[in-house]
This record gives C-alpha cells, structure tokens and sequence, in this order.
C-alpha cells in the first residue's frame, strides 16, 4: 500500500534468450531506483530478488528472445500473467545478436560451439517477441536507454503513451551539434535509417553509428545504400553493417538480403 | 533407513542470466549435485565467423551486460596480437582506468546488490534498503562512480561504443577526467568503510584446498596483461592455454566446463588474484585486508565477498592513480593493417579470467573464435564446492539449506548469460 492507501501496482520482469543488460538498465538508474522500488511492488524480478512473488502482474518487462521450444511455451504463460507486456531491447524486438543464426545453418552453428551437439536444444530461428503473444510497446536499443526505461515504466503505470521519438539517430546529432561525420569525413553511419534513443553517442565518438536501436520508422534504406557505396563500401561491407544487432529486423534484413544478392 | 531429499532452485535469483542447481542427499550424503545452465545458447562463437575484426570488439560485448569491457578487452588484446599492432603505453594507461570503472560498477553491484542481503538477511536489496537504507544509498553511488568512467569513457555503461582494435575511437582530454578525481575519492573512502561493513558478517566455516588461477604481473595487480599462475605451479605465456586448460561439454548444462587438463577444477575470480597477487596491491588495499583479518591464501570462498571488497578500494586507488599520471596519446588508435595470423589473449573480468582465440584470414575476416568465460571455469568448482558444504548442513530444514547453498554459489557471482555465452536450486533428499 502507498500513503493514498492504493495498492501499488506489481511489476515483474522476465528474461529470455539475453545478455541481461537492458534489466540491469533498472538497477543502472542509481538515482532512481529506490523511487521506482517505493512507487511500485517489484514483484518478480530474480536477477535482483530470492524473493518470487506470483502473478498476475500490472506490467511484465520483457528481456529477451525466443530462441528454445520451452521458451516459445514460457512466453504464453507469461503474456496470461500480465496486464500489460512491454519488451525491452533489441533481443526482444527483433531477436537480437543472436538472430545472426537466422541466416545461417543452426545445425552447424551448434556443432562449431558444442562438443555434443545432442545436448543442445534449440530453434532454428532467435525470434521477438512479437512474433509470439501480442506486446503492449516495444523499447528499442542494445542497450535500451535507463531514462527511456523510467519514462516507460512511468507512462505505462499512468495509463499514458510514453514519450519516445521514433525519428533517427541524424536528429540527436543535430541536438547535440555534432558535425556529421559522413558528409565530412567519408565514415560510413546508419544513423540516418536507425531510430533515436542513444543521444547519437557513436557519431559523438568520431564513429559510424551501428544501428543498435534498429529501424527508424518508413527508413530510406535505398538511399542510405547508394550513400554508403559513394562512400566506397563494398556490398558485403554494407551487408554486414545490416547484419548487426537488429540484424531479423525486416527493414534491415531486407536491405542486407538486397546487398547480398549484388555480391 | 535413511531419507532421501532433493534440494532445488527452480530459478536461481540475484545472478545474472538463468540456471538452477539440483542437490540430491541421502541422509547426509550428498549423492549428486548439478548446476544446470538453460540459459539458451547464444551461438556467439558460430556467428562472429565472417565478421570483419573491427566488429568484434561491439559483437562480444552482446555476451554479458554486466561485463561487457571485460569481452572488450580480451577481443582487442588477441586480435592486435593476431595483427602484429603495437598499441600507445597511454592507450595500455587508459585501458586499465576503463577496467576499474567495470570492476567499481560490477563489484558494487555483486557485494551489495546481490550478495549481501544474504548475510543480513533479506531476499533483496530493495527490502534491505528499508533497514540499510544509507549502506543502500553509498553502494549505489559507488556504482554510479564506477559506471561514471565507463560512460565518460565509453559513451555509455552497457556496451560501451569507444573500444577499437589497436586503442579507443576517441579518447578523454585530461579536463574531462580530472573533474572524476573528487568522486573517485569520496568512493575510496565508501570502499574502505565497505570493507569493514562486510568484514564483520558471518561466515561459514569452509575451507577447500582450491587451485587459484589468475593473471600476474611483476608490477601490478591483473587487468590485461600478465603471466598465468596458480598456487599449484602453474606459470605460463597465456599463448600456451589451451595445452593446459580443456573445455567439457556435460549434459544437464549449456555452458561447458573447463577444467586443468592435469588437475581437474579450478577457480578464478576475486579470491584466486588477491592470493595470488597480494604483494601487487597499493598499501591502502593491503592495509585494509590485513584491518578485515584477511591472510593469504584464504580458502573461505564466503570471504571472497570481502576480497571483492579490497578489490573494490584497490579500483578506485588505481582509478585515482592513472587519472593523476594522465597524458593523452598522440593519436586515439594505432594504424592496424590487416593480415592473417592467430592472437590469443587473457584478462581479467571482475568475475575472474576471460580468455579469447581467434584467427584472422588476410581480408581481416574471423575465421575461428574460441571465449572462455570466468563461469565456465567456475562451474566444476561450484558443484565441487556444494558437494563438500552441504553435509555440514544436512541437518537443518530444506528452505535453510537452499539459501545457504544459493549463497554459496553466489560466492563466484556466477555470470550465466556469460557462461552460455545459470540457476535453479534443486535439493532431493532421498
């Protein structure tokens, strides 16, 4: 209970296939955690706490993808225990690093890992979730942004869209008033197809943004592939480039596969 | 006729990825203990294949949130030596300084976070903070220090943007490090106050006889650089690795077991450098071990939360110290050309040795990468550890003995999203 005597709302967070970082984004918000933790009941949250308390849940955050059978089942359950389902960077909206298999022969990328392959049980394909149970909102970024994290939680639990940009990283540049480095120094950047989020840190770091927050919305991709040869990329340079961290993301899967195919 | 229990954790809480731990006792005998890993397989090592070396550093990083720099630096040691780069002793400076950020942010986070609401008591530190409020307050300041220079340094604390093969892709001028200076003291001082804090838990009486591995260096305490060693006679060039240590793949886990081709189990982390390295701390994390009773070698791996605790005063001293001798390189990286060759290269990760292979075919593409995790070569030793401590506990009622044991294996702050590239508790009592 809070002091207006109204039940705090639960939060639970689950993770899937990950490399746990977007969650440890609600530990990194050191200013505000003990707020969050005194507004709401973190209910299940096991990287931080023995302490598992059963659903349902007002709002389940979602790390992770869907890469095993057990997993695929697990999400359903999950979805049943929370009213509202929110996922929480690139594994869970696109899959993830690990969607690289996707492209790729899952046998034989299990043999190159495992001594006994037969041990190993998994899918062919790392999938969002998404593609599974239906998502309330989707928070982009490897890793996602601990203020964009607070404002979700926030607008979420106040029944309000969250305020984030879905325009590209070529706008926080802009705010930040960083000359671009592809105009001025020829370095290859995806910020003009890749959503906004990070406060265009790479292009801030004299580099070529990455893409780690993945499709900007309607990106120009064509355009950006044109660019990207001027500049002197090879296909195969670019292809790859597409093939990142957002890499099952279809904007960007579609203009790797395009790429490829030029080879 | 003895009963028989199984004790279980379904999901192992405060580590970082999934697993579960299975104890099956007979009477007091402990007949099997598994930690199971499902944490699923990530494939990193399949799809880094065909990549081009300058994209590795940000690929491995996607293995552990909690430690990317660690993977960062393992990449980049073994790829410039893969390429023959000669890297700026500045760039060797500013790498050490980018590490203790990871080890303040990752030890805070372990000592407190995660492993101390089992000594006090608490299933979290969310409840703990109710009673510990300003021990709360501090750890999450020391942590913000810590992530303060990876994010200075790196643009952000996870998955830092700034590492290259061959140095960083932009690096600090001396004004924007010196304003760290004064917070770097305030957490010197919070490190020495938390090893106090933590010297007066209670402790288990456990002792194994351990083989400790960890880097050492005549001159310092190990981040990148360095000879392997134990306690048992082993000194190598960390290019003769895998002559020595092998990876086994068990059924009931995705993360393999590595294990001392001669000797079997092994530990890295925390305990195995202090005991190892004692000599090459400062005098001010000496002098704090020697206030919390800590002699080498310890063998109590429940006093290894105290070790990550002079480790903690030991970061924040060197962190001061590189800041203060500062001189930016002349340039940010070193000119890489590429060629084919094979590099090899260990570091140490806040939760022990991180080693990487990876060979390179003259367009600069990855042809072969081999990571081995700190988990992976804790995890033999863990289940060792269980099978030897459980017994002492056999007696008391099952909920007691699956925190206890939970704790235990939170002594090695168990990476699992790491070791998969872990964990459920499981206590059958026959």
């Amino acid at each position: 209970m809070n002091s207006n005597g109204r039940k705090k709302p639960k939060i639970a967070v689950f993770k899937f296939a990950s490399c746990d970082g977007c969650q440890l984004s609600l530990l990194d918000a050191e200013d505000e955690l003990l707020a969050v933790a005194g507004a709401v009941e973190i209910a299940y949250f096991p990287e931080a706490s023995r302490s598992m308390a059963k659903g349902p849940y007002d709002v389940g955050l979602v790390e992770g993808s869907i890469t095993t059978h057990h997993d695929a089942e697990r999400i359903q359950q999950v979805r049943r225990q929370c009213h509202k389902l929110v996922t929480i960077g690139a594994c869970a909206t696109a899959g993830g690093i690990q969607a690289l298999r996707n492209s790729g022969d899952i046998d034989e990328f299990v043999r190159v890992v495992y001594a006994t392959p037969q041990f190993i049980s998994t899918l062919k394909l790392s999938t969002p979730i998404a593609e599974h149970v239906p998502v309330d909102f989707e928070l982009r970024g490897c890793p996602i942004n601990k203020n964009q994290l607070v404002e979700l939680i926030s607008a979420t639990l106040a029944g309000r869209k969250p305020n984030i940009p879905t325009s590209s990283v070529c706008m926080e540049c802009k705010r930040r008033a960083n000359v671009c480095i592809a105009v001025a120094e020829g370095i290859a950047c995806l910020g003009p197809v890749t959503q906004a989020g990070c406060g265009a840190i790479c292009p801030s770091f004299n580099r070529g943004c990455y893409g780690c927050y993945g499709p900007m919305e309607s990106p120009n991709t064509v355009s950006l592939v044109n660019q990207l040869r001027n500049l002197g990329q090879s296909d195969p340079q670019i292809a790859r480039a597409f093939r990142g961290f957002n890499a099952w993301a279809w904007q960007f899967r579609k203009t790797a596969e395009e790429c490829e195919r030029h080879e | 006729m003895s009963s028989t229990r199984t004790i279980k954790a379904d999901l192992l809480a405060r580590v970082e990825g999934e697993g579960a731990l299975l104890v099956k006792l007979k009477g007091d005998r402990v007949t099997d203990v598994k930690l199971k890993i499902f944490e699923p397989p990530r494939l990193f090592e399949a799809f880094l294949r065909g990549r081009h070396f300058s994209e590795v550093p940000d690929f491995v990083a996607r293995i552990c949130g909690i430690c990317p720099v660690a993977y960062q630096m393992s990449a980049v040691h073994a790829i410039e030596r893969a390429l023959g780069v000669q890297t700026d002793p500045a760039i060797r400076m500013l790498r050490r300084l980018f590490y203790c950020g990871e080890w303040i942010e990752s030890h805070a986070l372990h000592i407190f976070m995660l492993h101390t609401p089992d000594f006090l008591g608490y299933p979290d530190v969310i409840r703990m903070a109710r009673d510990y409020r300003e021990v709360v307050e501090q750890a999450l300041r020391l942590k913000k220090i810590g992530n303060g220079i990876v994010t200075l340094m790196g643009g952000r604390e996870i998955h830092p943007v700034s590492v290259a093969v061959g140095g960083f892709y932009r690096v600090p001028p001396k004004s924007e490090l010196r304003p760290l200076l004064e917070d770097l003291k305030w957490a010197l001082d919070a490190s020495l106050q938390s090893v106090r804090l933590v010297a007066g838990f209670e402790f288990p009486d456990f002792e194994q006889p351990y083989e400790f591995v960890a880097l050492s260096h005549p001159d310092e305490y190990p981040f990148n650089e360095g000879r392997l060693v134990s306690n048992k006679g082993l000194d190598i060039d960390v290019a003769e690795y895998e002559e020595h240590f092998v990876e086994q793949h068990v059924k009931h886990s995705n993360a393999l077991h590595s294990v001392l081709r001669a000797r079997g189990s092994y530990m890295v982390g925390p305990l195995a450098r202090f005991n190892l390295n004692f000599a090459r701390l400062p005098e001010v994390a000496q002098q704090a071990a020697r206030d919390a009773m800590l002699s080498v070698p310890c063998n109590n791996p429940f006093r290894s939360i105290i070790v990550r605790a002079v480790e903690l005063v030991f970061a924040c001293a060197e962190a001061i110290r590189t800041i203060e001798a500062y001189e930016p390189p002349a340039a940010p990286r070193a000119t890489v050309s590429t060629q084919a060759g094979v590099g090899c290269a260990a570091t140490e990760a806040p939760r022990g040795l991180l080693y990487h292979r990876y060979r390179i075919d003259d367009q600069g593409l990855v042809q072969f990468a081999k990571i081995v995790p700190p988990t992976s070569q804790n995890q033999k030793r863990i289940e060792e550890d269980l099978q030897h401590f459980v017994p002492q506990l056999a007696s008391r009622p099952t909920d007691e003995l699956t925190w206890k044991c939970e704790q235990a294996v939170r002594n090695y702050d168990p990476c699992i999203s790491c070791a998969t590239h872990f964990l459920r508790l499981q206590i059958e009592r026959e």
